[in-house]
């Protein structure tokens, strides 16, 4: 079994050592912030209520943790392994427990009360068991040479390139039939309605980010140039959705290259910082352009999506059908969401089919390559100005028929769901999904923004617990959930550069 | 009469006629009042001691650098000349037909070696795609205009010896062969004029003399002039037409390789003067 190397006297003093340390700082971190808890006593008075109790535990519990995660880095594999393993069962089964509201939880003896603090601990014995784990893994294969990590490397991308073309399609079917299968109720196809949205906006940004290479910290701003585009031409002009539809795509894009030619000289860290400008000063014109945008109020009674012409209302107009008269149905809210729902399919899925071909066009390639060496691509006579506009009106196009849609779908709009963290979250589901994959954009935007959907119960930790898959994705798939490039076009065939990749 | 006209007018095969360049840099003044041809069918050689100023030269030639004072005047096809110096990087490349390589290799590394071809004919590509607009829709002529891109790459593949190796990243080639790549990209653009930065550099002795031979059929096949930095001698020497020898910015001598060979000036800025001690 695991053989004591011959340094565990070392090992163990070393890792006492480093516990001893991780009192102090447990300590220093945890005194104030933890130790203390202000209470407002009767009305007007405060006061501290202090938590020594829940000081010492973590002074206590962090620290072995440390001292089993260093023995475990060391090679002394067996009682980190053993402890981890037990803890972490113990700990989440305990949050389980916990969270369902079973009786038994009161009785085990734990060190917190709130459930979800034990599991956070419980997270903390998973990493020193998986440490644990791969050590034992290095161990059986021996040291990894250089050769073995690139073959890892490749096999990693040949899974991710297998995952995508599988999951795609998948994924694809799932969504069409979900609202027909007994899951599909109102609120679930509501949310997904949502995160349809943000798959949309994520292909989107995807063009800008992930294949031009281009840091947009303001894509929101052309996704509220959409929402308002639609509520004005609605409001004032009487337009429907179809017919703003394009003309918000076009100023979206307009938009785009306005901002995109003064700006898109700049590289990297400064573009970001120029975007995130722009995002804003959009969002700062609209609540101070009171008597145009309606200023922080927004704009109301916009006319909300129709079925080609027929309203989805319980009470037509007199005279005129509404889409349960017209197919002489019974009247359900539900027509409207799962209408909606197809909309957003229909729009993303032209949003990645178009991506997907730009990409094997001439275009395409020019802002891969821009992306890799823009100063290669100037001596090779490609006009980096154009094509970066390029790149940004066709995103922001996109982002505007996002935007119409939004706001066809509210009936309302306002500044205050265009903010910065929009764009963030955005750009996040970009990176997250791996620059550049389809369909890992589509698989980070269901875990960001179904994850707290699903979690709407358990509010108080959501962001946490964005944060911590966030965290989580960053440190085992550094490239995002789905990182690989497919060339765009291949000499020799799919075929002989499997078997290439077999033999390395 | 016929002589007079001689005077003004260059000579048929010159291709690029570069005439009193300086090139300041605050108070470094990195070239000096240099002045040489190029012609069609050769290769010049600008040699020089380190921080001679070559590169400097080349980035003026390929518009990353505005001269400070002089006129770089192109020869192209069918009459056309084009100054240089008032042109945008990009349009040197696009509309002069000026390619270039770079010291330090500038590959798109994460995309394939024939991404890296069919993205130097990016401008004939994205005419035929009407701007992609009929590319979108599978445009028959943007369909031919795609497989003739593609039979290009081939024929340099081919020629470069990286056809085995045409769907992996260029990032994960050898050096040379990185090199040779640089080289096909540049050449995939259809220029009249291929300015080399220390194609060399790098290379064992059996590559350098792979590339020799590459470069005098590209010379010979192509009739395209060449402009080479090397600091190889084996190579300059070798092959080399005309040679320039740049010193501290300045022009010291121009010649045949056999005249540089023993120029005393040139030995002077290689060797150090002698009895210097």
């Amino acid at each position: 079994m695991t053989a004591v190397p011959s340094t565990s006297a070392p090992l163990v003093i070393q890792a006492a050592k480093e516990a001893a340390w991780t009192i102090l700082v447990v300590g220093l971190l945890s005194f104030l912030m933890v130790g203390y808890q202000t209470e407002v006593l009767q009305g007007q008075q405060m006061s501290f209520v202090n938590r020594f109790g829940d000081v010492i535990w973590a002074m206590v519990l962090i620290p072995i943790g440390r001292f089993l995660l260093v023995l475990a880095r060391g090679g002394l594999l067996l009682p980190p392994a053993v402890l981890g393993g037990i803890a972490t069962l113990y700990l989440f089964g305990a949050a389980v427990l916990g969270l369902a509201g079973s009786p038994l939880y009161g009785q085990l003896p734990l060190p917190y009360d709130q459930p979800m603090v034990n599991a956070i601990f419980g997270v903390g014995a998973v990493f020193i068991l998986a440490a644990a784990i791969k050590g034992q893994r290095d161990r059986r294969r021996g040291a990894q040479t250089l050769e073995m990590r690139e073959a890892a490397e490749a096999r990693q991308a040949r899974i991710a390139r297998n995952m995508s073309s599988i999951l795609g399609p998948i994924l694809i079917v799932l969504a069409i039939v979900i609202p027909w299968t007994p899951w599909g109720d109102r609120a679930v196809v509501d949310s997904l309605v949502l995160v349809m949205t943000y798959v949309m906006l994520g292909w989107g940004l995807n063009i800008v980010v992930g294949l031009a290479g281009l840091l947009d910290l303001g894509y929101v701003a052309f996704y509220a140039v959409g929402a308002y585009t639609y509520a004005k031409l609605s409001i004032a002009l009487g337009f429907t959705f179809w017919e703003s539809l394009p003309i918000a795509g076009a100023l979206a894009a307009l938009f785009g290259v306005l901002l995109g030619f003064p700006v898109l000289r700049l590289r990297g860290d400064y573009l970001a910082i120029v975007t995130l400008g722009f995002g804003e000063i959009i969002r700062i014109v609209l609540i101070n352009w009171q008597s145009f945008t309606g200023g922080p109020n927004g704009l109301g009674n916009i006319t909300r999506i129709d079925f080609f012409g027929l309203p989805f209302e319980r009470n037509p107009a007199p005279g005129t059908e509404s889409f349960h008269t017209f197919f002489g149905l019974e009247f359900a809210s539900t027509h409207r969401v799962f209408f909606l729902y197809y909309v957003i399919i229909v729009l993303a899925l032209i949003t990645n089919f178009v991506t997907i071909r730009l990409r094997k066009m001439p275009i395409g390639r020019a802002w891969e390559a821009l992306r890799e060496d823009e100063t290669a691509c100037r001596a090779l006579g490609i006009n980096p100005t154009n094509t970066k506009l390029t790149a940004f009106a066709i995103g922001a196009m996109f982002a505007g028929f996002a935007g119409s849609f939004f706001a066809a779908r509210q009936g309302f709009v306002s500044p205050e769901s265009f903010t910065f963290i929009e764009s963030a979250v955005i750009l996040a589901i970009v990176v997250l999904g791996g620059m550049g994959s389809q369909v890992g954009v589509a698989l980070a935007a269901l875990l960001l923004i179904g994850l707290p959907e699903v979690l709407r119960d358990l509010s108080l930790y959501r962001m946490l617990v964005f944060g911590g898959v966030m965290v989580l994705i960053m440190l085992w798939r550094p490239k995002g959930l789905l990182a690989y490039r497919e060339p765009t076009l291949l000499l020799h065939g799919r075929r002989k550069r499997n078997k290439a990749g077999v033999q390395s | 009469m016929s002589a007079a006209m001689a005077a003004v007018s260059p000579a048929a095969d010159t291709l690029l006629n570069v005439e009193r360049l300086t090139m300041r840099f605050g108070g470094l003044i990195a070239i000096n009042d240099v002045s040489f041809v190029a012609k069609r069918r050769q290769i010049t050689g600008i040699i020089g001691p380190n921080g001679a100023g070559k590169t400097t030269l080349f980035n003026c030639i390929t518009g990353f650098y505005k001269p400070t004072v002089g006129r770089l005047t192109l020869h192209g096809d069918a009459g056309h000349t084009y100054l240089l110096e008032q042109m945008d990087g990009f349009r040197i490349g696009q509309k002069a037909r000026v390619a270039r390589t770079f010291q330090n290799i500038r590959l798109f590394t994460g995309m394939s070696v024939l991404e890296n071809l069919m993205v130097a004919q990016h401008n004939k590509l994205m005419l035929a795609s009407g701007y992609t607009v009929l590319g979108l829709f599978g445009w028959p002529s943007f369909r031919r205009a795609e497989r003739d891109a593609r039979d290009k790459a081939v024929h340099w593949l081919e020629k470069t010896r990286l056809i085995g190796v045409a769907d992996q990243p260029a990032g994960s080639l050898p050096y040379g062969d990185q090199r040779r790549l640089e080289i096909a990209r540049a050449m995939c653009t259809d220029p009249i004029m291929l300015c080399l930065d220390e194609p060399a550099a790098g290379l064992n002795p059996r590559e350098s003399a792979d590339l020799n031979s590459l470069l005098l059929s590209i010379r010979d096949e192509f009739g395209i002039g060449l402009l080479l930095i090397e600091h190889d001698m084996s190579v300059v020497m070798g092959i080399s037409d005309h040679i320039v020898v740049l010193d501290y910015g300045r022009k010291i001598a121009e010649g045949t390789p056999l005249d540089i060979r023993n120029d005393p000036a040139v030995i002077r800025a290689y060797l150090g003067e002698d009895g210097q001690e």
